[in-house]
């Protein structure tokens, strides 16, 4: 017998505290497998901000630090100055990112630090029960949008890995998602692409990653998935959006 | 034969694998609950199984491990 797949051991046996078909889960296995098969574990450093996530330090045998709320990127940034050889990942939510820590993030970019964000984008506040993120979707109806998102009081979602390629700083930028064996491929892909730019020590590598959050959106996963699918990437296309790695080449 | 294992007490029940899985023949819901109270699934049939590994893939839990008969 040959293995195709076998869950990585850079995990620990703590049981997950995600909901069922939540894309956290997903994105934290391919960080973990990446990890594992570029022997990563002892220079991976991973900053949790507050969100559904907050609790993966328990997850991965590997170093972490838990943040405030939209923080990671202010810790991020003090861990990979101290110890530059380390690969320092500052995993957030929409609520985190572009909510409470919209200036930690576009500060880091314009300061051109040079850690990775993975960035988990599911249009909504998922850990305090399914309230309107500035990046939620016209429309989309919320705890606390419950007629639907209007523009007249809240504006646009707002497309974050566009705005980080538009800072000199930013040396990659693209959004994938989860919805697809096949594009879980490439998110794989793009996370490893953000994670060899960092260890060859170019600036602000970010990836975004469109997530079901079955339970905020009150879907069943499957619908979930059908409805990121529908929906969601339509506001939020996939792409590259900056690569100065390619355009070195 | 192939082999797909599921971490019965990992399952979630999101359904994912079943949802992706190119035959039909091989992972059911089981009738009974694991210990978080979820219909885990379980391989009941294998041989259909490609050991194409997308049921794992797409597993957020990492519960599924792949095994190809070579
Ligand atoms: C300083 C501070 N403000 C607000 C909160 C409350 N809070 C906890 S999680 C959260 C939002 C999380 O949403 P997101 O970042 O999108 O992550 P998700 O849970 O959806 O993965 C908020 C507002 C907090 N814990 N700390
Ligand atoms: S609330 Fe949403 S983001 Fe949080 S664990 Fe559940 S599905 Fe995932
Ligand atoms: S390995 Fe492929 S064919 Fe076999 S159960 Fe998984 S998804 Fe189905
Ligand atoms: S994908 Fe994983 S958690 Fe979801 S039903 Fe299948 S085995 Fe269970």
């Amino acid at each position: 017998m040959s293995i195709v797949y076998k869950r990585p051991e850079v995990f620990t046996d703590e049981y997950m505290k995600y909901c069922g078909g939540c894309g956290h889960g997903i994105i934290n296995k391919v960080i973990g497998e990446l990890i594992e098969e570029n022997n990563w574990q002892e220079k991976a450093v991973f900053v949790w901000p507050i969100g559904c996530s907050v609790y993966a330090d328990k997850y991965f045998k590997v170093d972490s630090i838990c943040a405030l709320h939209g923080r990671a990127p202010a810790v991020a940034t003090g861990v990979k100055r101290a110890t530059p050889e380390n690969l320092v990942i500052s995993y957030q939510g929409d609520g985190d990112l572009v909510s409470e820590g919209m200036s930690e993030i576009m500060h880091s970019a314009i300061r051109g630090e040079k850690f990775t964000v993975v960035f988990v984008n599911n249009a909504i506040y998922g850990m305090t029960g399914g309230q309107m993120a500035p990046t939620t979707l016209m429309g989309q109806h919320t705890t606390t949008s419950p007629y639907g998102r209007a523009e007249e009081f809240t504006g646009h979602p707002v497309n974050m890995a566009e705005i980080i390629a538009g800072i000199p700083g930013c040396y990659y930028s693209e959004r994938v998602t989860v919805n697809t064996p096949g594009n879980i491929r490439k998110m794989k892909a793009a996370i490893k692409k953000a994670f060899e730019y960092q260890m060859e020590g170019k600036g602000l590598t970010f990836v975004e990653v469109v997530s079901p959050c079955p339970t905020g959106w009150n879907m069943k996963p499957v619908k979930a998935l059908e409805w990121l699918s529908e929906s969601v990437i339509s506001t939020y296309p996939l792409g590259v959006f900056k690569d100065l790695g390619k355009e070195e080449k | 034969m192939n082999r797909v294992t599921v971490n019965r007490e990992m399952c979630k029940e999101c359904e994912y694998c079943l949802h992706f899985c190119p035959k039909k023949t091989i992972l059911k819901k089981s009738d009974t609950v694991n210990k978080k109270g979820y219909y885990a699934v379980e391989a009941v049939d294998m041989t259909d199984c490609i050991a194409c590994g997308i049921c794992a893939t797409v597993c957020p839990e990492g519960a599924i491990m792949v095994e190809k008969d070579v």
